[in-house]
């Protein structure tokens, strides 16, 4: 039971990485999307065999798997978005910063054990790492649409900490939670086209016309 | 039944106001929606419906509190609606394109499908029993008021907008990490489900795992704090305030922050339950604080009249924050804070639309002699001044008063001088600029004020006027009832 599930965090681990360092957009896009798809499985994987569960984990994986990169992908022909990423942070400082909050997350895994035993020992610190390099695509980059990704990385890694709990939590929570989150994305990628039409590129250092 | 009816009818409401083709039956329809909620929500006053514990949605004395506060709120912007949405149909710079899929043409209709949305959701914030499903309310109410802090369709609002969307969004992706945290916290037997219910969560509290149980509470706090408008997180708000539609504005910050805050509400019932008031006491002080503190320096030389009410939003925000922190009967004085600064507050961001619908600007410096110009907004400009900034006789003042008597009572004489001291700043900052723009000398001939304009901000006025003089009792027992869900009594 461990075996597949350990390696399959590493993978997530390992995607959220690339995530830190790649510079082309499509590649982001796709990145963040093939993410969804392995914790949408892994969900199915740990999740129960009763039809809400596999309703849900499904869901999540079609969403993220398949609606969301093609949204975001339209998104980024229609306003013809540069592809480069443009980070804020440079690329490689990026991933000294990603080992670090590896670290970090380690550690708080360890210091936060989960009082029931979990699917794998990992799921918390992965899940952390995950939720931090989500905030770190935030914060650390410039586009309006790497910010997006990265909530979507945010939300990935809260999804996994989801595993952790995964007998616990009702359908008609995690649909609602889907639903907004898919509207999130899809009102943010609205924005996103205004902005673009608006200013002729997406930098959010471009919008800072308000402030005392 | 009728919290059923509560739910379904903004959301029906807004469906039917995108297929409405005429202009005047959907302002009847939304204003019509909003009368039919408050009246709903007063026959909750006069009928309470027991509370089901096992129910998904309940109507408690703290969500009737704040399902009150929003119901009306609601009436009086949808009141208001009519006059804004009638001006800008007569001002064509506010005409789109129509490939726009959130906000393209019959703008209106959108911005009235948009807004009944938003009741609806903050209804189910106010009504629902799971914490779960509370996070998904409090979620859409984000999602529902961007589009109409957008609905200027400019530079700024598009920044604003952008601002608020990622900051909340992320915010409460937070929360709902906090969720999951309380989950873990309140796990007793792994082959159990746990359930995220209110009435299970408290029953449950003092057995919980309390490191769990407190890294969740912090979450919570960052998550639905962002949301309220806590400082440090509080960036959205000025921005959001300043460039949305006076009416949403006055929505904003009267409703929306309000609802964020009885979900941190809601947290606060199960920290209390588990014996962990103290640990939460330290938390809401500090930032209660540190948030009037923000307040009181942007206040002070703010040049902006719409920025300088945001910030006061921020205040207030951390006044109720703080009685929180303070505990004993300053959670009453909580509770009076909440209800009376968001009436006062949305009359004062309904006038400020009057007052740039007049002068088009809004910088205070653009705006001089208000009390020639337009007597009646004037006249509620300055009343609203001595109301938010606490002068007996309005509602504000008694808040306060409870909250200052507590801290001091406690013995906690360093946190009552700085809250003392920031009411200070922050008062002479506020009448500085509102004083000026009353009185100040102009050449400004007489303008004709639309009556429209002006019911709103004078039934809200008048109601903060009301709960000075003479608190009803049904109010009083309602608000001292809510107390005693957030002091363990």
């Amino acid at each position: 039971m461990a075996f597949p599930m350990d390696s399959l965090l590493v993978c997530v681990v390992l995607i959220d990485l690339a995530l830190l360092a790649v510079n082309r957009l499509v590649t982001l896009v796709r990145i963040a999307a093939l993410q969804g798809v392995l914790i949408g499985g892994l969900s199915l994987y740990v999740g129960g065999a009763d039809a809400a569960s596999i309703l849900t984990a499904t869901a999540s994986l079609v969403l993220k798997g398949i609606v969301f990169p093609f949204m975001l992908m339209r998104a980024m022909r229609e306003a013809s978005i540069n592809r480069e990423v443009e980070p804020y942070i440079g690329l490689n400082l990026s991933i000294i910063f990603g080992l670090a909050l590896l670290a970090l997350s380690l550690w708080l895994g360890f210091k936060l054990p989960l009082p029931v035993a979990a699917a794998s020992t990992l799921i918390v610190p992965v899940a952390l790492f995950t939720i931090l390099a989500g905030l770190f695509l935030i914060v650390g980059r410039l586009k309006a649409l790497t910010q997006i990704v990265g909530y979507l990385v945010l939300e990935n890694g809260i999804y996994t900490f989801s595993l952790a709990i995964s007998h616990q939590s009702s359908w008609i929570v995690e649909l609602g939670i889907l639903l907004d989150v898919f509207v999130a994305v899809f009102i943010m990628g609205v924005i996103t086209y205004q902005i673009n039409r608006e200013f002729d590129h997406i930098d959010t250092n471009q919008l800072s016309d308000l402030k005392d | 039944m009728i919290i059923l009816a509560l739910l379904t009818i903004p959301f029906a409401a807004a469906g039917a106001s995108i297929l409405i083709k005429p202009d005047r039956v959907r302002r009847i329809l939304v204003i019509g929606t909003a009368a039919v909620h408050l009246s709903m929500v007063a026959g909750l006053w006069v009928h309470p419906v027991p509370a089901d514990p096992t129910a998904w949605l309940a109507v408690d004395a703290l969500g009737l509190m704040f399902l009150s506060v929003t119901s009306l709120l609601f009436f009086c912007s949808a009141l208001y609606s009519v006059f804004y949405l009638k001006r800008v149909a007569e001002n064509p710079q506010y005409e789109s394109s129509d490939d726009d899929v959130l906000f393209g043409h019959r703008l209106e209709a959108r911005f009235s499908a948009w807004l009944c949305l938003f009741l609806g959701s903050m209804s189910l914030v106010c009504l629902c029993r799971n914490f779960g499903l509370l996070w998904v309310a409090i979620e859409a109410t984000t999602l529902f008021t961007a589009p109409l802090i957008f609905f200027k369709r400019n530079r700024h609002s598009l920044e604003a907008t952008w601002k608020y969307l990622v900051l909340c969004s992320v915010g409460i992706a937070l929360a709902l990490l906090g969720n999951f945290f309380m989950t873990i916290a309140a796990v007793v037997n792994p082959d159990q489900p746990v359930s995220l219910f209110l009435p299970d969560l408290i029953r449950g509290a003092p057995s919980m795992h309390r490191v769990w149980l407190k890294a969740a509470f912090l979450l919570f706090f960052v998550g639905y704090g962002t949301k309220i408008g806590l400082a440090p997180l509080h960036n959205w708000l000025p921005d959001a305030h300043t460039e949305a539609p006076s009416l949403v504005s006055a929505l904003l910050s009267g409703a929306l922050c309000n609802c964020s805050f009885l979900a941190l509400m809601r947290v606060q019932q199960i920290m209390v339950a588990a014996g962990l008031s103290g640990f939460t006491e330290d938390v809401y002080l500090v930032i209660g604080l540190l948030s009037m503190a923000v307040a009181a320096v942007f206040i002070l030389g703010q040049g902006n009249y719409k920025r300088m009410l945001a910030y006061s939003t921020v205040e207030h925000m951390g006044i109720a924050a703080f009685g929180i922190g303070v505990g004993g009967s300053a959670i009453f004085g909580s509770m009076l804070q909440v209800v009376n600064s968001a009436v006062v507050k949305s009359m004062l961001f309904l006038v400020a639309g009057n007052i740039l619908a007049a002068y088009r600007t809004k910088t205070e410096d653009g705006v001089r002699g208000m009390l020639q110009a337009m007597p009646v907004s004037a006249g509620l400009w300055i009343a609203g001044l001595f109301a938010i900034t606490g002068a007996p006789p309005f509602g504000v003042f008694f808040g306060k008063w409870v909250i200052l008597v507590e801290t001091f009572a406690t013995g906690r004489f360093v946190a009552a001088v700085l809250f003392l001291f920031f009411l200070a700043v922050i008062f002479i900052g506020m009448s500085k600029t509102m004083l000026e723009m009353g009185f100040g000398g102009s050449q400004r001939l007489k303008m004709t004020e639309n009556p429209l304009s002006l019911a709103s901000p004078l039934i809200l006025g008048l109601i903060s006027l009301l709960l000075g003089l003479v608190v009803p009792t049904a109010v009083s027992d309602l608000l001292h009832q809510a107390a005693r869900m957030l002091s363990g009594g």
